[in-house]
């Protein structure tokens, strides 16, 4: 595709949508279609046909809205309509031009929706996924262009890194600064690697970007490409997300097709070739080396570094590894400038940053925020605070590699440093929600129990102190625990944390050491219970009696 | 296996408060060891390629929060290193306390007792029992082969025998099933031993075997000795060839 | 055997072990006089007295804790003795004993009572053959000692040599607290 050919089919695309008198949009990502919004949005289809109106409607699928608790979600025109079922369809259409349906619809001036900042979502919600027209409409791969056409690797590195931008992936890592390393190392081949392989217990982000908006992500791959002179991407996405891989999979198509990736993209000389590769549903595969492992096609097992992937990486080449949301943040930021992009955020934590709101909270779903944004306004405005009376016990930021962080530190801002000064991290973005009916250490347990299964076993200090970790939460959590266990976990959370080879079994005891930092109190209660029961009693009646039932 | 640098420099470093020089590329393990400073290993084996696995020889460097590997680590100019402080100690312990826990290390009834490097690490640790729960698995022994015997029960997955039969003899029958605790040692496509067409019987496995997992079949509690010189003299024969 | 108020008391215990850490205890030979001569011993199974004394400073205890009696004993043990030695692997790990903690209960059961001692049977007959009462009920695993009580010093070995049982024992009664794997190892 030359330069114009761009300009033009955004232009003739924005012109056939602007014919259309109305537009219906219905969420098609995961959350929705499990409540069944594929057959809404062919009855509005069909609705749409029947009444003749095919050239005065535009019915399209959209990518996630946000409010996924209240799904499936439909955009018609200005109404916002929630909980629409097929049987709504007749309604939602004659709605067009009469009266929104009342009991459906959404209040888009609530909170949830008026505290977001959308930068990476910007178009999700907006454009058919599935459509290359419809995104370029929306402005997709203009970015890659200018990058192309009017400035140097050099200068998209520059502008990265004034940015501030850090990867979304966990550890933030400044983007400009791995952009930078791979750029300089040595050797012709070089590969750029996106990391979709989310799998922390209550995070969905990078699933919405890949489903939402897929080109954002494959464009700026490109540009990373581009900047760091690599010829060869690859997404390696794990196979548990079935519509995003379908998604990816269309739009890498349909790129090549256009000649948006392949050979001298813009009829400049670069060129760029992405590849999809699926995960086995391995948790460590998100963890670089052990993805670079597997995309190799060897056993997903992570190695020491250094040498790191910047240097020798996949099949020994230099290699940038991003994840999905570090991606999708590129192409605005080449699009509107460093300065833009650095004005939002905090002074070391620029830009936004989609968390997936899941728990005991009103609100579940996905949002973008500023960075910096108290975490009391996430809750308690934008996720509507706990249900049902209760109260707000803790929120478990950064999955089974972060920790809790308890109602006293409401006040604490969201970016990489504090969170990590209150003993978690800001991880890939979930936020689970937890009121007062739950038991700590028991969430450690189920933490614990996560990192234990997800344990690759190379190493011992993960392999076997995940194992051991589980057994003495376990025995606390069932009133079996001394003051020895206790300490014996302590012990043991040191060790696993020092000793690890990779980041999983490093991090592995961050949600019992959070807990036990703020919550020491409830295990303490357990033990202490533990050993009332056996005060109580003779020493040989104290448990762990046989059960002579079991026998046959 | 050093790479092959055109520009080998001389750099001084220091060990458990020893000045100590050495080349450029070389691995802390092996500038200690070279020292006569003891840093103990499960995992590392001369002539294989680094597997980092063990986590025993995890050392201290001045001025770096972190624990590192010291069969990972390249020494750098100007490097403080400690490798036997308490804290490693503990950690240490604990690591070898947890390999006993995991599977049945019966030594009493075990074909390598006297002759086995868990055993021996566990002397060296100083450990006279194991503070964590032990897992009793059920494992299988693997006796299809002619030849040789794979016991799981005894098998501490350090690989070595994945790394000799791929590295060094080139036929990869064996490699690593499953995850965590659940991982296990196996051959071709998780076939029995005896099966295996791959194979070649060559007996390399068993010798670099650090514990009883591998042995030689008919032999009794005590007889199986391990011999694992080959492996440094293949490797440095086939490094003056190529 | 009457005690002086001023000797150091000594007991030994026998739980599930195969009795050759007693062995080795008795290969001690002539020193046994000497020990004789600087200890009483209060209760062992040469002994073969049936109530555990109130007060005891050392117990050697051999044998991994597999049955509600091997309980029973290390918990009244350790609430009349001073010192617990774990004398011997199973003791101290588990060892043989604990190789039975692979299978279930029922599956062992049935090993031992029915398929190797019996023609196939009908269930009722089955049930008849297993030694579910009078004798101590198995617990689900046999563990170590420290499993269920405080251990105060650990002495591997199978058995632990003559030599390592006397260093520990001359050690502890010279006050110190011996590191037996000085002496001794898992499996020796």
């Amino acid at each position: 595709m030359k330069p114009e050919e761009l300009i033009s089919m955004m232009e003739k695309a924005r012109a056939d949508s602007s014919a259309f008198e109305h537009e219906i949009r219905v969420c098609t990502e995961s959350g929705c279609m499990s409540l069944q919004s594929d057959t809404l949005l062919k009855a509005l289809g069909d609705e749409v046909k029947t009444r003749g109106m095919t050239d005065k409607i535009c019915v399209k699928g959209v990518g996630c809205m946000g409010l996924c608790c209240n799904g499936p979600l439909v955009q018609a025109d200005t109404a916002m309509y929630q909980f629409a079922k097929p049987e709504h369809a007749s309604a939602i259409v004659q709605g067009l031009s009469t009266q929104p349906v009342a009991e459906l619809l959404c209040n888009t001036q609530q909170p949830f929706f008026t505290r977001q900042k959308l930068v990476v979502r910007e178009n999700s919600g907006h454009v058919d996924p599935e459509s290359l027209v419809d995104c370029i409409a929306h402005g997709a791969y203009q970015a890659l262009l200018k990058a192309l056409t009017t400035m140097t690797p050099h200068q998209v590195i520059q502008e990265i890194s004034d940015s501030g931008l850090r990867g979304r992936g966990g550890a933030g890592f400044p983007t400009g600064l791995k952009w930078a390393t791979v750029s300089k190392a040595g050797g012709s081949d070089k590969y750029v690697i996106c990391n979709g392989d989310e799998g922390d217990p209550g995070a969905f982000m990078d699933r919405s970007v890949m489903e939402g908006d897929p080109h954002r992500v494959l464009e700026g791959m490109a540009i990373a490409a581009y900047a760091v002179g690599a010829e060869n991407g690859v997404i390696y996405v794990r196979a548990e997300y079935p519509l995003a891989v379908k998604r990816l999979t269309k739009a890498i198509n349909l790129a090549r097709r256009h000649e948006l990736i392949g050979h001298n993209i813009f009829g400049t000389k670069f060129s760029f070739n992405v590849e999809l590769r699926l995960g086995a549903g391995a948790f460590v595969c998100g963890e670089e080396t052990a993805l670079i492992a597997s995309v190799e096609g060897k056993r997903g097992v992570p190695r020491p570094r250094p040498p790191y992937p910047a240097n020798s990486g996949l099949f020994g080449c230099p290699t940038l590894i991003n994840n999905v949301e570090t991606y999708a943040n590129v192409a605005p930021i080449i699009n509107k400038g460093a300065a833009w992009f650095a004005q939002i955020g905090t002074e070391k934590s620029k830009g936004t940053k989609i968390f997936a709101l899941t728990g005991t909270v009103k609100n579940c779903g996905l949002i973008e925020v500023a960075m910096g944004m108290p975490l009391r306004e996430i809750i308690y405005d934008i996720a509507g605070g706990v249900p049902n009376g209760k109260a707000f016990k803790a929120v478990q930021t950064g999955g089974p590699s972060g920790g809790c962080i308890p109602a006293e530190l409401l006040d604490i801002t969201v970016d990489y440093e504090s969170l990590a000064k209150a003993g978690s991290i800001m991880g890939s973005g979930g936020m689970i929600v937890m009121d007062e009916t739950s038991n700590m250490v028991d969430v450690a347990r189920f933490f614990m129990e996560f990192c234990m299964t997800e344990s690759c076993g190379k190493c011992v200090p993960c392999r076997v102190g995940t194992y051991e970790m589980h057994q003495l939460l376990n025995r606390i959590c069932e009133k079996r625990g001394t003051p020895e266990d206790l300490q014996l976990l302590k012990d043991l959370c040191g060790m696993v944390k020092q000793t690890s080879l990779c980041g999983l079994g490093q991090s592995a005891p961050n949600p019992v050491l959070s807990t036990l930092r703020y919550f020491e109190h409830e295990y303490l209660d357990l033990v202490n219970q533990t050993q009332a029961a056996h005060a109580d009693q003779s020493p040989a009646a104290t448990g762990e009696h046989i059960e002579l039932e079991v026998l046959p | 296996m050093r790479p092959a640098t055109s520009t080998v420099e001389s750099l001084t470093l220091q060990i458990d408060g020893k000045d100590i020089s050495c080349r450029s590329g070389e691995t802390i393990l092996q500038v200690a060891r070279d020292n006569n400073i003891d840093i103990p290993t499960l995992c590392f084996l001369e002539g294989l390629t680094v597997w980092g696995g063990c986590r025993l020889c995890m050392v201290e460097i001045a001025g770096s929060p972190k624990l590192h590997a010291a069969c990972a680590t390249t020494c750098a100019e100007g490097m403080v290193v400690s490798t036997a402080s308490p804290r490693l100690k503990e950690y240490r312990k604990m690591i070898v306390e947890m390999l006993f826990a995991e599977r049945n290390h019966v030594c009493a009834v075990c074909v390598s007792n006297g002759h086995c490097e868990l055993q021996n690490m566990a002397v060296k640790l100083e450990i006279d029992h194991v503070r964590f729960p032990y897992r009793f698995p059920h494992l299988e022994v693997d006796n299809s082969h002619d030849a040789m015997r794979l016991d799981q029960n005894r098998c501490i997955l350090c690989v070595r025998c994945v790394r000799v039969c791929g590295e060094i003899e080139g036929a990869h029958t064996k490699d690593v099933k499953g995850r965590g605790v659940l991982a296990a040692i196996i051959h071709d496509l998780d076939q029995p031993w005896g099966e295996s067409e791959t194979c070649t019987a060559c007996g390399k496995c068993v010798n670099v075997c650090p514990t009883g997992a591998l042995t030689h079949r008919g032999t009794a509690v005590g007889e199986m000795t391990k011999k694992a010189q080959f492996l440094p003299y293949l490797t440095l024969m086939r490094e003056a060839k190529s | 055997m009457t005690s002086s108020t001023t000797r150091p008391t000594v007991a030994t215990v026998w739980l599930d072990g195969c009795s050759g850490c007693h062995m080795s205890l008795m290969d001690l030979d002539e020193r046994l006089i000497t020990l004789a001569g600087l200890v009483d011993i209060l209760h062992s199974p040469v002994v073969d007295p049936k109530e555990f004394p109130q007060s005891v400073d050392l117990t050697l205890v051999e044998g991994a804790v597999s049955s509600e009696e091997d309980l029973h004993k290390a918990r009244t043990i350790r609430a009349h003795s001073k010192y617990v030695i774990a004398m011997g692997d199973c003791a101290v790990t588990g060892n043989v004993p604990a190789m039975r903690n692979y299978w279930d209960r029922s599956e062992l059961f049935d090993r031992a009572y029915v398929e190797n001692a019996q023609e196939p049977a009908s269930p009722e007959e089955r049930k008849a053959l297993l030694p579910l009462v009078v004798v101590p009920p198995l617990r689900p695993h046999a563990t170590p000692l420290h499993e269920v009580i405080k251990v105060d010093v650990f002495l591997p070995g199978c058995p632990p040599p003559a030599d390592a049982i006397w260093f520990v024992l001359t050690e502890l009664l010279a006050g110190r607290v011996p590191n037996a794997m000085s002496v001794s190892r898992f499996g020796k």
